[in-house]
């Protein structure tokens, strides 16, 4: 009974979306993303059946984050781009700059349970000008048969070197670095941002990342923390947790990820300001955020889908073995020592403290 | 007598013929120098009046502008630009939505946390007379000075700041300037490494190939002509295909350390540490600017004439001598050439260093990058390559002093 009403659910929302969406002649989308396995995965999980729908195409394209790209499009006039997946902080500023469209909650579907879009969304998920779509962890992983003995399980391991030698691969930007630094020199999760917006405080996160000097390597692309473990380059780095489950589990790799110390971050659907295809994309932003291909998402790559309803749709992975569960970040069992990335701190001081990372890195 | 009037007439058909001809030289030359102004010119110009020129401040908020110029960055602040502050950024967000964040992101930059406090004045409607209490009772920053210095050090549009910036300087809100802290600076240091690096990779450029020139100078022309499709071979290929090329050869897995370790030279734990550092930095960029050393040594030698070698010879010089003394001089103007190119080329690389080169990789082009792509922070980055191109042109002046452009030699 249950399955029947949610097959007619869904068979309703199909029906609608394809009803509007055949009132719009076959068109294309372009759609931004941040390549790799996650564009995989959203491939297959919303944009082939989203084609296979409404008859439009979709023109996917990779970038690595930041928005020099929108603002310029936004203020030449000439927006190409008409959907990108962006992160809370640039969502947010993005929305105060007026580079992204304001976006109508209501048109997005109830659950697959019924519930309200608005009741079945994670809080902060649906803003202004961006609906979420999953969450994902930063974590760090290492290469298991770089460490016979004792294996690193905590986020201070990172920086022990002499338990643990090797180079380490980190990412070339200040969020999530300076974060880890503080977890990692004995600051209570909850208290990491409040220990930051001080001057002592980031004096203390610089000290801490001092101990890895010379024993770094930076990345600025997600796909290449598991090429740097993979050739052997780094035996520890800090990945976007999905980067480094697909080739473990797919490929056998012996990556073993750390939770301890995670810090998730949402990603999101936002518009750019101008697109000529705002409702067209603003159909794919409803069909893609709807339960099933949220669900159908974790198939391809372990990040958490951010509707309620989407959860226990949650089956295995792609290789039809490899439950997901215990591969999200969302997981309780991972979620013993944890952040969630606080969009507020970064906007004011992204601009300070990555300069002065920069600053530290060129050193 | 006619002759007097014919000359003059002929003198005035002949001057109009040149004119004729000069206006078509002009005429044909023209789309060429458009280009040149539109594509080089114009936005050389532009990047140099944005690295002193930035009015997002003072055309937003004119009144404030004014009164925090006359405003001496000590006494507590008037209640007339409390108001006129508050009042001009409502104004401004009526006209468009987006200014005022825009405003509080460049305040942001010189008092960081200011962007928070600017947004949640916005949002408070209820604030009105008295301004100044007002404010302070949003957040006690507000009866602090440092957010209205950060706003006085913005708000003039004709401004130093980036220039100092670019230098590791930071202006006060008195206008005295001050070193930037410790661990914010890094320009100058990065210049220094820019030059070091350029220094080093025009060096072994030119180590490598002159015996390469020489060689491709001195074989018959077929073997000379395959050595220089060799040597030209890595010039149409992507620079990111050579790039990535290196790194599978230099690293920890590559092949370079696969053969060392199958050879029995290192073993498989102590495998050789090449990539991300320095040392690959300078193998990269030497082989991917090779080309433009090889390229006007060879065109040099090509054109000296063997006959003098061959008199030094027989004059009883050794080999050394007649190399050193009568050889070598004559490929200087190549030699100046290469340099010039490989060191210039080299001062504004970035996709190669910040691939291959790790913590070391970092030049002054990548912070360029840094603040033209991620902070958005486009007036730093113009002050910044303002002062790399006036460095390269006091390079290319010191060249002319020294070896004189008349004697560089192209190919």
């Amino acid at each position: 009974m249950k399955m029947t009403t949610t097959k007619a659910l869904l068979l309703g929302a199909v029906g609608t979306l394809a009803l509007s969406a055949s009132a719009a002649r076959a068109d294309s989308l372009t759609v931004i993303s941040w390549g790799g396995q996650y564009t995989k995965s959203q491939t297959e999980a919303y944009q082939k059946p989203w084609m296979a729908k409404t008859g439009n195409t979709i023109v996917s394209a990779d970038y690595n984050g930041g928005l020099a790209e929108v603002k310029a499009q936004v203020e030449s006039g000439n927006v190409t781009w008409d959907l990108i997946d962006v992160e809370p902080s640039e969502a947010t500023s993005g929305c105060n700059d007026g580079l992204f469209e304001k976006l109508d909650p209501a048109k997005l579907p109830k659950g697959d349970n019924g519930a309200d879009a608005k009741d079945d969304f994670l809080p902060g998920a649906v803003l202004d000008c961006a609906v979420g779509t999953i969450a994902y962890a930063n974590i760090f992983g290492y290469d298991s048969t770089k460490f016979p003995g004792a294996k690193p399980t905590k986020v201070a391991d990172f920086f022990d070197l002499k338990t643990f030698p090797g180079k380490r691969g980190m990412k070339k930007e200040a969020k999530v670095n300076l974060e880890m630094a503080l977890m990692a020199d004995g600051v209570a999760a909850a208290d990491v941002y409040k220990v930051l917006a001080t001057k002592d405080g980031v004096d203390r996160a610089f000290k801490k990342l001092d101990t890895l000097k010379g024993n770094l390597v930076f990345w600025e692309a997600g796909a290449q923390p598991a090429q740097l473990l993979a050739s052997g380059e780094v035996v520890m780095t800090t990945a976007y947790n999905g980067r480094l489950f697909a080739p473990a589990v797919a490929e056998g790799k012996p990556f073993v990820i750390v939770w301890d110390g995670q810090q998730q971050v949402f990603d999101m659907w936002a518009i750019p300001k101008g697109s000529k295809k705002k409702d067209l994309a603003m159909d794919f932003i409803a069909f893609s955020t709807s339960t099933k291909p949220l669900a159908d998402q974790a198939k391809y790559i372990s990040y958490g889908p951010l509707r309620k309803s989407s959860a226990p749709l949650v089956g295995k992975f792609e290789d039809g073995k490899t439950d997901m569960a215990p591969n999200m970040p969302t997981n309780p069992a991972n979620m013993g020592n944890y952040i969630v990335q606080d969009v507020k701190f970064w906007a004011d001081h992204y601009d300070e403290l990555n300069e002065r990372f920069v600053a530290w890195t060129g050193k | 007598m006619s002759a007097e009037p014919s000359v003059r007439d002929l003198k005035r058909r002949l001057a109009a013929a040149e004119r004729r001809a000069k206006l078509r030289a002009f005429l044909l030359v023209a789309p060429l120098l458009l280009f040149v102004l539109l594509s080089f010119a114009f936005p050389i110009l532009s990047l140099v009046w944005r690295g002193v020129y930035n009015d997002t401040f003072s055309a937003a908020l004119p009144k404030t502008a004014q009164l925090l110029r006359d405003w001496d960055a000590v006494s507590p602040v008037s209640e007339d630009l409390c108001r006129d502050f508050v009042e001009e950024m409502r104004e401004a967000r009526k006209i468009n939505a987006a200014t005022p964040t825009r405003v509080a992101t460049v305040v942001n930059r010189e008092g960081s946390g200011s962007l928070s406090k600017i947004k949640q004045m916005l949002s408070a409607k209820s604030l009105g007379a008295p301004y100044c209490d007002g404010l302070a009772g949003l957040d006690a920053e507000w009866a602090k000075p440092e957010i209205w210095r950060a706003m006085k050090i913005v708000a003039p549009p004709f401004t130093p700041r980036f220039f100092l910036q670019a230098l590791d300087l930071r202006e006060n809100a008195d206008g005295s300037i001050r070193h930037e802290d410790e661990n914010q600076s890094i320009h100058r240091m990065l210049f220094a490494r820019t030059l070091t690096v350029a220094g080093a990779v025009t060096f072994f450029c030119f180590l490598l190939g002159f015996p390469v020139s020489y060689l491709l100078a001195h074989v018959e022309t077929r073997t000379s002509n395959l050595l220089l499709m060799v040597v030209l071979l890595p010039f149409w290929t992507s620079l990111l295909v050579r790039t990535t090329a290196w790194i599978a050869l230099l690293q920890q897995n590559g092949v370079v350390n696969d053969v060392l370790v199958r050879l029995g030279v290192i073993t498989d734990e102590h495998r050789l540490v090449m990539m991300y550092n320095m040392f690959a930095t300078l193998v990269a960029m030497t082989h991917v600017l090779l080309p433009f050393m090889i390229l006007p040594l060879f065109s040099v030698m090509k054109g000296i004439k063997p006959s003098y070698v061959r008199a030094a010879l027989s004059l009883g010089a050794s080999e050394w001598t007649a190399f050193w003394r009568v050889y070598f001089p004559q490929t200087v103007p190549g030699v100046g050439a290469g340099c010039l190119l490989v060191f210039i080329l080299a001062m504004g690389y970035y996709i190669t260093p910040a691939l291959v080169g790790g913590q070391s990789g970092q030049l002054i082009s990548n912070i360029i990058a840094f603040h033209m792509q991620t902070t958005l922070n486009w007036s730093l980055a113009s002050a910044i390559s303002t002062l790399l191109l006036a460095g390269v042109l006091l390079l290319y002046w010191l060249y002319t002093r020294l070896v004189g452009i008349e004697k560089m030699k192209l190919g």
